[in-house]
C-alpha cells in the first residue's frame, strides 16, 4: 500500500521518511530506499503528483551558469579580476568581460575594479572542476557604488525576490531603494539611508520566515508600518 | 559483585537527560548543540569552502574535515592544554568516519567542508555527543546527507550492559567496565563508529549493539526535532 | 576606508545611523549568565547581541615565583575558536587571541581586584593560580569587552576546589570564593573617520581605523588601556575616547 507519510510545506530532515510504497518518487533533495522515499536535506516538502521532492531551507551557494550574483573583488592579475562568488569556488572576471572599454596592456585595471569593490556579474561557464568565468557586461551589471550589502542564505533567495518579483518590486516600492539580488545571496540595497535600513530589516525578515506562507502580507504590514 | 543498581539510579536502558539544538552559532553555515548529562558539544559546520593547500583537494569529490577539541575547562580534573593532542586527532579521525558514508559530496569538487568540534564540558560519552551535534550541524548547514548519524556510548559495568556511561561509571572500580562507543545510521541500521577498550563476552557485544540500536533511535528523533524547532519560532506570527 | 561600502558606512554616521539603527554609545542586548560549565571552578557565558564567549576558570595549585613566595597570580588564555567565525583558522593563537588574553588580564591584574596573598596556601611551597580561559562561540563584533565582562564574571563564580596539601580534589568544590575588592570593567571604543563608537559589529570593526581600550574601576580611575588599529589618535581623541569609555563602564557594570 502506498502510503504519503509527510504533507505539503511541512519541514523535513535528512533520512525522514516522506512517503511508502513505490507509488510515489522521489525528487530534487529525495532519495529511494527499500520501501521508502526519504528525505536527503532540510528543507519543505513539495508534493507534485506522484513526486516529492524537498525546497532546501539552508545550503551554501552552487554556481550555476547563467545564474546573476554580486561578487567581490578579492584579487587582480594579468588576465583580469578574481571574484570571489559566496560559494566554495571563486570566479574571474577576464579584461574583455569585465568592461566594454577596451584595455590596454600593463593598463591599471584598478580603475575600473579595485579590490573589495562589489560587481554584478552572470556566470558564464562552470565547468566540471568548477572553474567559473563570469561576465560584468549586460543591463544592470558592473560595479555596484554606494548602498549596503546584505547577505542572506543562497535558499532564500527565491522567496526575497517573490513570484514574478513580487516580494522584491513591494520593497523597492515601499523604501524608493534601488536593490539587486544576487542568486548567491548577497545583496545591493542603495537609497536613503533610513529607507535603506527598512529595505534592509525588510530582507532579514523574509529570511527569517522563509519557510513560512502568507509572507507577502506580513512584508506589505511591516513596510507600512515604518515608512510612514 | 554484580552491578545491580546504577551509580547515579538510572535503569540499565535509560540514557540520561538530552538537549539539543540547531542554527545556535551564527557566523556559521550550519550549527547544532548536543548535550547528554554533563557532557556536551558545540558543533559548527563551515562550508563547502575552498581547500588549501592545494595538495588537499580532492578532483573527483568535496572533501570532509572534523576537528574534535576539549575546550581548556571542560575535563573533570585539571586544565586541558589548548593545542590538541593524540586523544582529539584519533576522535577527530573517527568522527569523519563515522559521518562521511551518509554524505554526498560529489558535487562539491575540490572543496571542503570543516566541522568543527568543541566540548565545554564533559562526563564521558564526548565523542559520541560530538558525532550527535556534528549530524545536527551538517544538516542545518544544508549539506545532502542521507540521514543523521546518531551516537551513543554502551558500556559493560561488571558484566551489566547499560546505555551511555558516565565518567563515574567508567572509573568503576568494583569490577570490569568496558566502553564501546557506537555510530548508527538509524535508517539502515548499520553501524558507523565502533570502538571498544575493556574486557567483553561475545554475548556482552550483541546486546550491546542492540541497545546501541534501540538508544540511536531514540537520540534520532530527538535530533530531528531540534532541527525542526528552529523552524517553529514565528509560526504563529503568520498565517 | 577604501571601498565603496565603508564610504557608504561613513555617509550613515554622518547622518547619525549605524547599520543596525543604534546610536553610537548604544550596546546591544548584554546578558551574562554564570555557571555555565560543571567541571570548572567558575564559569560565565556572556553573548552581546549575536557575540557569545564562554570564560571557564580552572584553578591550579604551582609553586611560587621566589621573589614572591607567599603570593598566588592569574594566568589568561584566549582561544578564537574556528568555529566561530569563517576568519578563524585551527593552530597556535594568532596576534588577536593573545591581544584580548593580555588585555583582559591586565585590567583585572592593575586594578589590584585581586588580593594576591590570599591565594598563598603555605608560604614558599604552595599558591593557587587562577587558570582563566576565553573561548568564542560566536564572533559577530566586540570579542574584546564580552571577553572581560565574562572573565569577570566566572572569576565571581569560582569556587576553590578541595586541597589536602598534597593534590587536588577536583570533585569537591569547597565554598570558598576568590574575594575581588573591585570591578575593573573594559569598555573599547572604536572609530571610524571622525566619529567614536562602543560595541561593534564586524563589519564595523573592519571599517575602523583605530580603537582604545580602556579599563575603569568603580570610582571612575582607569586601571589598564591598549590602543589598536592602524591609525595614531590625538590628544582630544584620546579624552573623548576616554569619557565615553566610562561613561559606559557605568552601564555596564550594571550587567554583573
Amino acid at each position: 500500500m502506498a502510503k504519503l507519510l509527510v504533507k505539503e510545506r511541512q519541514v523535513v530532515v535528512p533520512g525522514e521518511e516522506l512517503a511508502e510504497g513505490m507509488e510515489y518518487l522521489p525528487g530534487f533533495g529525495a532519495y529511494r530506499m527499500d520501501d521508502h522515499v526519504r528525505a536527503k536535506r532540510l528543507g519543505i516538502v513539495n508534493i507534485s503528483g506522484r513526486a516529492i521532492k524537498i525546497i532546501p531551507l539552508s545550503g551554501r551557494y552552487n554556481p550555476k551558469t547563467d545564474d546573476a550574483i554580486i561578487g567581490k573583488v578579492i584579487d587582480i592579475t594579468l588576465n583580469g579580476w578574481r571574484i570571489d562568488t559566496n560559494s566554495a569556488y571563486t570566479s574571474l572576471l577576464s579584461l574583455k568581460d569585465g568592461t566594454t572599454e577596451y584595455v590596454q596592456k600593463g593598463a591599471d585595471l584598478t580603475r575600473y575594479y579595485k579590490i573589495g569593490d562589489y560587481v554584478a556579474v552572470t556566470i558564464v561557464n562552470v565547468t566540471s572542476q568548477k572553474l567559473i568565468d563570469v561576465s560584468a557586461k549586460g543591463p544592470g551589471l558592473g560595479k555596484l557604488s554606494e548602498g549596503r550589502i546584505v547577505r542572506v542564505n543562497a535558499s532564500k533567495v527565491p522567496r526575497i525576490i517573490g513570484k514574478g518579483g513580487s516580494m522584491i518590486s513591494l520593497i523597492k516600492e515601499a523604501t524608493n531603494c534601488r536593490i539587486m539580488v544576487g542568486q548567491n545571496g548577497i545583496i545591493w540595497i542603495s537609497g536613503e539611508p533610513k529607507k535603506e535600513s527598512i529595505a534592509a530589516q525588510a530582507i532579514g525578515l523574509i529570511e527569517e520566515k522563509a519557510h513560512l506562507s502568507g509572507l507577502t502580507d506580513e512584508i506589505s504590514r511591516f513596510l507600512k508600518e515604518k515608512v510612514k | 559483585m554484580v552491578y545491580e543498581k546504577r551509580l547515579d539510579g538510572r535503569k540499565f536502558d535509560e540514557l540520561r537527560p538530552i538537549e539539543a539544538r540547531a542554527g545556535i552559532i551564527k557566523r556559521a553555515d550550519g550549527s547544532g548543540y548536543f548535550r547528554i548529562g554533563k557532557s556536551s558539544a558545540y558543533a559548527a559546520v563551515y562550508g563547502p569552502r575552498e581547500l588549501y593547500p592545494r595538495f588537499l583537494q580532492n578532483p573527483t569529490k568535496g572533501v570532509l574535515r572534523c576537528h574534535y577539541n576539549m575546550m581548556p575547562f571542560s575535563s573533570v580534573g585539571g586544565r586541558v592544554r589548548p593545542g590538541g593532542s593524540r586523544r582529539s586527532k584519533e576522535i577527530s579521525m573517527v568522527t569523519n568516519k563515522a559521518l562521511l558514508s551518509v554524505m554526498e559530496l560529489d558535487d562539491f569538487t575540490n572543496a571542503v567542508i570543516d566541522v568543527f568540534i568543541e566540548l565545554d564540558q564533559t562526563d564521558a560519552g564526548t565523542r559520541c555527543a560530538g558525532i550527535s551535534a556534528a549530524s545536527i550541524a551538517l544538516a542545518d548547514a544544508g549539506i545532502v546527507m542521507k540521514d543523521l548519524v546518531s551516537a551513543v556510548a554502551i558500556g559493560v559495568v561488571d558484566n551489566s550492559v547499560v546505555a551511555d556511561l558516565n565518567y563515574d561509571e567508567e572509573a568503576y572500580d568494583k569490577g570490569d567496565v568496558a566502553d564501546i562507543p557506537f555510530a548508527v545510521i538509524p535508517s539502515t541500521g548499520k553501524i558507523s563508529l565502533l570502538q571498544m577498550d575493556g574486557i567483553i563476552t561475545k554475548e556482552q557485544l550483541n546486546e550491546a549493539m542492540e541497545l546501541a540500536q534501540k538508544k540511536c533511535g531514540e537520540i534520532n528523533r530527538i535530533q530531528r526535532a531540534a532541527l525542526k524547532d528552529k523552524f517553529k519560532a514565528g509560526e504563529n506570527h503568520a498565517e | 576606508m577604501q571601498n565603496e561600502m565603508q564610504k557608504n558606512m561613513l555617509k550613515y554616521l554622518e547622518a547619525g545611523l549605524r547599520r543596525d539603527g543604534r546610536k553610537k554609545d548604544e550596546w546591544r542586548r548584554i546578558s551574562v549568565e554564570k555557571g555555565v560549565s560543571a567541571n570548572a571552578e567558575g564559569s560565565a557565558r556572556v553573548k552581546i547581541g549575536e557575540t557569545e564567549v564562554l570564560v571557564g576558570v580552572k584553578m591550579i595549585v604551582d609553586k611560587p615565583y621566589p621573589d614572591r613566595p607567599d603570593e598566588g597570580t592569574l594566568m589568561v588564555g584566549a582561544e578564537l575558536l574556528p568555529m566561530s567565525s569563517p576568519d578563524f583558522e585551527t593552530g597556535p593563537p594568532g596576534i588577536w587571541a593573545i591581544e584580548i588574553a593580555r588585555v583582559v588580564d591586565r585590567g583585572i591584574r592593575e586594578s589590584g581586584a585581586l588580593d594576591n596573598k590570599a591565594l598563598c596556601i603555605k608560604a614558599g611551597e604552595h599558591v593557587w593560580i587562577i587558570s582563566i580561559d576565553i573561548v568564542t562561540i560566536n564572533d559577530a563584533g566586540n570579542l574584546l569587552d564580552a571577553s572581560a565582562l565574562g572573565t569577570l564574571a566566572a572569576i565571581e563564580d569560582t569556587r576553590f576546589p578541595a586541597f589536602d596539601g598534597e593534590a587536588i580534589d577536583y570533585k569537591t568544590k569547597t565554598d570558598k570564593r576568590i574575594k575581588m575588592n573591585k570591578h575593573p570593567i573594559s569598555v573599547t571604543v572604536w572609530k571610524i573617520g571622525k566619529h567614536l563608537l562602543v560595541d561593534p559589529t564586524s563589519d564595523e570593526e573592519e571599517a575602523a581605523e583605530a580603537r582604545l581600550t580602556v579599563a575603569s574601576i568603580e570610582d571612575g580611575k582607569l586601571c589598564a588601556m591598549q590602543k589598536g588599529g592602524e591609525e595614531p589618535l590625538d590628544m582630544k581623541d584620546i579624552q573623548k575616547m576616554v569619557d565615553m569609555a566610562l561613561e559606559n563602564a557605568a552601564k555596564i557594570r550594571k550587567n554583573l
